[in-house]
Formats: C-alpha cells, sequence, structure tokens
C-alpha cells in the first residue's frame, strides 16, 4: 500500500503539488490523469524520491519513505519512463539484468530471471537477449523498458507516460499485455498518463489532477458518472461517456440465454466493441462465444441499459 | 574502403622497411644530397629516434588524458559545477600559449632533456581532450540518466557504468585530435635536448641537407596519418557497438 499524506512541492515558492492525499492500494493499477503542468509526474517521482516533498510524508506498507536511503528505495520499485531509457552501450540482457546486478544477485539467477521476463513479454530469449537496443523496434524497445522495471520483483512498479511514443497499435497491444502482466503478478503499479482514455482502460482507480490538486480519485465507473468538476468532464467528453462506460464492461458479465443471428461476438471482448459490431451489421442481438462455442447472446436494449448513467 | 586499408597497409609496411632498413632507401634520397652528403640520417638508429618520439607523445598524451578526463568529470558533477569556467580557461591557456614558449620557460626549471618537451605536449593537449569529455558527457541522453537514477544506481555508478562508456567514442576523438597535434609538435622538442624526430630535421636544416629534412618530415607524417586513421577506426567501432551509429558520421 502507498499512502500519500498531504504532500506538497514547491518551486520557487510556487506548489507544483499542492496539499495531495492519496491512498493506493495493494495489487491494484492507480492512473494518475492530467494536463502537463498539473504535477502528476513530480507526485510520481516523489514516491521512488526523483523528487522529495516540501511537506507531508509518504509511506509505503507503513514505512515512511523519507528514512530509507534514495538509491535503495529505488532499488525496491520499478520505474518505467517514456521514451524507456535503455541504455543504448548495454545490451537487451544486461539493460534487464541492471537492477539485480545492483542487487548482488548471482550470475545463474539474474540470467534465468532475464529469460524469465524476456518470455513474459513475448521476446524470444535466444533471438533478443544479446542485441542492441537500437535494433530493437519501438515497441520492443518499449516491452524490453518494462520487463528492466521488473527485474528484481518488485512489489511496486512506477510508469510515467510509459506508452507515450508508441503508435496506437501498439500501445493497444502494450496496454493489454501490461493489464495481463499485472493481474499475473500482482505488482501495484501508479501510471501516469495525459489520455484518459488509457486511464480508463488500465485503472482499478483514477487520481485526476490539476494545477497541483488533485481533484478525484475514484473507480472509473464513479469518474465517469459522476465527475466531481466540470474539468474532469470535459477530460471524459460528453459526447464519449456512455461509450467510455460500456469499454470498462466485458461481453462475458451480460450474457443472456436465447439465440440471435450473424457474426458472433467473443465473450472476452468489451461491450463497446459488441456495441460497435451490432450498429454497424445493423442487428438487435448477437450470438456470443467462448471457446468457440455459442453460450448465449447480447442485445442491444441490454447495452442502451448499460450505457446510462450510474446511480 | 578496402582500396584505402590496402594504402594504409603498404604505406604502414614502407615505413617500418624504412625505419628497420633505412640503406635500402638511399637511393631514393640520393638525389635530394649535394656534395656527396649522406642521404640516409647517420646520426643514430632512426628507428630508435622513432620509438622515443612515440614516446614521448604517447606519455605527454596519457598524463593529459588522465587530467583532462578528471577535470571533465569534477565540474560535471554537482558539487564541481562552479569549476567548469576556470576549468576551461586553464585548458584554454594551455592550448594557446605557444610550446616553444613553454619550452623556453620549462628549460630554467627542469633542464634540458625530456622533461620541458613532455611539459610543453602535456600542456598543449589539454583542450581537445577536456572538451570532448565534456561534450560526451554532457549529451547522454535524458530519459537514460533518469533512468539510472530512478533504478537506483549511485552517482559514482551511474558515472562508471552510463555515462563514461556512452561518451567513450566522443573522448577518443579529443584523444585522437591531441595526440596528432603532439606528434608534430613534439619535434620542437629536439631544440631542448628531447630525443625527438626534429633531431632530423635539425639536422639537415644545420648542413643543407634536404634529404634529411624530408626523412624526418615523412615519418612524422606518416605515423600521424596512420595512428589518425587508426583512432578513428576505433571510434567507429564503438559508436555502432554502444548503438549510436547515427553519431559515427557527426
Amino acid at each position: 500500500m502507498i499512502e500519500i499524506d498531504d504532500v506538497s512541492r514547491l518551486y520557487g515558492g510556487v506548489p507544483v503539488v499542492d496539499h495531495v492525499t492519496l491512498t493506493i492500494q495493494p495489487r491494484t493499477i492507480c492512473v494518475v490523469v492530467g494536463t502537463s503542468g498539473s504535477g502528476k509526474t513530480t507526485l510520481l517521482r516523489m514516491i521512488n524520491k526523483l523528487v522529495n516533498p516540501s511537506s507531508g510524508s509518504l509511506r509505503i506498507d507503513g514505512e515512511d519513505i523519507a528514512g530509507i536511503p534514495a538509491y535503495e528505495l529505488r532499488r525496491r520499485i520499478g520505474y518505467a519512463i517514456q521514451g524507456h531509457g535503455l541504455f543504448p552501450h548495454r545490451t537487451v540482457g544486461q539493460n534487464i539484468a541492471t537492477v539485480p546486478k545492483l542487487l548482488g544477485w548471482d550470475k545463474a539467477k539474474t540470467a534465468d530471471r532475464v529469460d524469465e521476463l524476456l518470455t513474459l513479454f513475448q521476446l524470444d530469449p535466444q533471438a533478443f537477449r544479446d542485441r542492441l537496443p537500437h535494433q530493437l523496434s519501438g515497441g520492443e524497445q518499449q516491452r524490453v523498458g518494462v520487463a528492466r522495471a521488473l527485474a528484481a520483483k518488485p512489489n511496486i512498479l512506477l510508469m510515467d507516460e510509459p506508452y507515450g511514443a508508441l503508435d496506437p497499435v501498439i500501445r493497444a497491444k502494450a496496454q493489454h499485455d501490461l493489464l495481463a502482466i499485472q493481474r499475473k503478478l500482482g505488482t501495484t503499479i501508479v501510471l501516469v498518463t495525459h489520455d484518459m482514455e488509457e486511464a480508463i482502460q488500465l485503472g482499478h482507480t483514477i487520481a485526476v489532477m490539476a494545477h497541483g490538486k488533485l481533484l478525484q480519485s475514484a473507480t472509473p465507473t464513479e469518474i465517469i458518472g459522476h465527475p466531481a468538476t466540470p474539468f474532469i468532464a470535459e477530460l471524459i467528453g460528453s459526447s464519449e461517456r456512455p461509450f467510455r462506460l460500456l469499454a470498462l464492461s466485458r461481453v462475458a458479465d451480460h450474457i443472456e440465454p436465447g439465440v440471435a443471428e450473424g457474426a458472433p461476438i467473443d465473450a472476452d471482448a468489451s461491450l463497446r466493441d459488441a456495441y460497435a459490431d451490432m450498429l454497424w451489421s445493423a442487428r438487435s442481438a448477437m450470438p456470443v462465444t467462448r471457446h468457440g462455442e455459442i453460450v448465449g447472446r447480447l442485445t442491444l436494449d441490454a447495452l442502451a441499459k448499460l450505457a446510462a448513467r450510474p446511480q | 574502403m578496402s582500396w584505402g586499408i590496402a594504402i594504409r597497409l603498404v604505406a604502414l609496411v614502407v615505413l617500418v622497411v624504412f625505419l628497420v632498413q633505412p640503406e635500402l632507401f638511399a637511393g631514393v634520397f640520393g638525389a635530394l644530397t649535394q656534395n656527396g652528403q649522406p642521404s640516409i640520417y647517420n646520426q643514430g638508429s632512426l628507428l630508435d629516434i622513432t620509438l622515443s618520439h612515440l614516446g614521448i607523445v604517447a606519455v605527454a598524451t596519457l598524463a593529459a588524458t588522465l587530467v583532462a578526463v578528471a577535470l571533465a568529470i569534477i565540474v560535471t558533477r554537482p558539487f564541481g559545477a562552479e569549476f567548469l569556467p576556470l576549468s576551461r580557461s586553464l585548458a584554454n591557456i594551455g592550448q594557446t600559449f605557444p610550446p616553444v614558449a613553454v619550452l623556453a620557460l620549462a628549460v630554467p626549471l627542469l633542464g634540458f632533456g625530456t622533461a620541458p618537451t613532455l611539459v610543453a605536449l602535456f600542456l598543449y593537449g589539454l583542450l581537445p581532450i577536456f572538451e570532448n569529455t565534456l561534450t560526451g558527457l554532457t549529451s547522454t541522453p535524458p530519459a537514460v540518466v533518469e533512468a539510472a537514477r530512478g533504478m537506483g544506481m549511485t552517482g559514482w555508478q551511474r558515472l562508471v557504468r552510463v555515462e563514461l562508456p556512452i561518451a567513450l567514442p566522443v573522448i577518443l576523438g579529443g584523444i585522437r585530435l591531441s595526440v596528432v597535434i603532439s606528434l608534430a609538435t613534439a619535434t620542437i622538442g629536439s631544440t631542448v635536448a628531447a630525443r625527438t624526430l626534429g633531431e632530423v630535421i635539425i639536422a639537415g636544416l644545420q648542413s643543407n641537407n634536404t634529404a634529411f629534412v624530408l626523412q624526418g618530415g615523412l615519418i612524422v607524417g606518416v605515423l600521424a596519418v596512420l595512428i589518425y586513421d587508426g583512432l578513428s577506426a576505433l571510434e567507429r567501432l564503438l559508436l555502432a557497438r554502444s548503438g549510436q551509429a547515427s553519431r559515427a558520421n557527426a
């Protein structure tokens, strides 16, 4: 658990982070959203002491981080940034092994961990271990960057606009993979982004910041349904609200018994995809499949109710 | 490319043969002598003098590298930032102060021989290495430095494992400039009795023997070209290996 307690950071007397209090539950993804200059990156960098708070305190699992030497704390916390920051002169394997080496892991354990992570990120260890970063595509570099951040099995992973430099197709895949990896490892992730869409897709909780202040911290459903300020509503976009709400749920949770005509949709798809598909094919219901077998149907009426503002 | 390597190899072989068996070239240089002067330098072994010349340049460059790199490291750390202007001035003075003047000033203090030449070459070689190291250390990509800090590297670990290796090709570029300048400048060391190829040139000037002058000059020139090209190739290799190939042609 990360507890941020009444934390401020001043630069030349001007607060960049202004009395923020936020608790991040273990094993969840918390996405901090804000425009540039909102203080979101500064807040993130205070968690691993790249920036020290001017006032207030931060605790990780109850321990005040002020008492932990910065380099020691950072080795316990994964850190992935925009533009990946891979060491250009080190191979992929050496890059991933950075923190284990700092912690003095033995060679065999480190090598095993490198291969394990490469496999987890769908990069063949044999082919990628000895390549240099510049020999990889942007998406591969980004994956290696996250693998490097996770190398020493940290409980916490901090990510600063990790997908900012990726094209939309690769970004969607990277986000999908991150969710799968988070579910598998149970890592607590704090991710900073300016993209509300990304926040809604990834976050268990979303913390919205503006001008150094925390405006609202809540679940995506709550943020979409009951934005605390007009600014948050604007970030979500009023015409997008119902679709963003649908994007949060999966088809699997809303299957009805019955039959329907036309092409089926997979139970793992989002309701938003199902809705688009139904509108496009001019149907009022569609069959749902799981592992290739039809298990029921989804109706337009049901979707219409789900897309309405939550009470 | 392969032609370039072939030409340099031929130059190297001719140079080595000439240094080991200079008499073989007596005919070539004979045309430049008058009144039965010797056509090949005969007041010492050309090989020994060349090795001594290279040795002096190597020692002076090594010392200049150690001091210039250390200075550049200090002024790029937070605690040393305020020494940057001072260090720059020192390196600049070293470069602008004429080596001949350094020799003249150093002889009364250090006596005749190799020492004054070493001092002159050391001072003359500082600036290129200092400036290049500074450039290399300050142009590390910000995301790389941020990642290194964020992963918990200490300042020393960042310097040794990240900043210096990435800056190495640029530092080597400075060393290359410094070596070539020193190779040529070392010849004047012979005026204060340092054993360099300047000895051959001066002997030729004194006895009006063009063959001697040409021999001394050619050896220095060919050495400079070969060493310059060799270090350039090493830089390109380092750049490519450190994933900075785009900087290789800069």
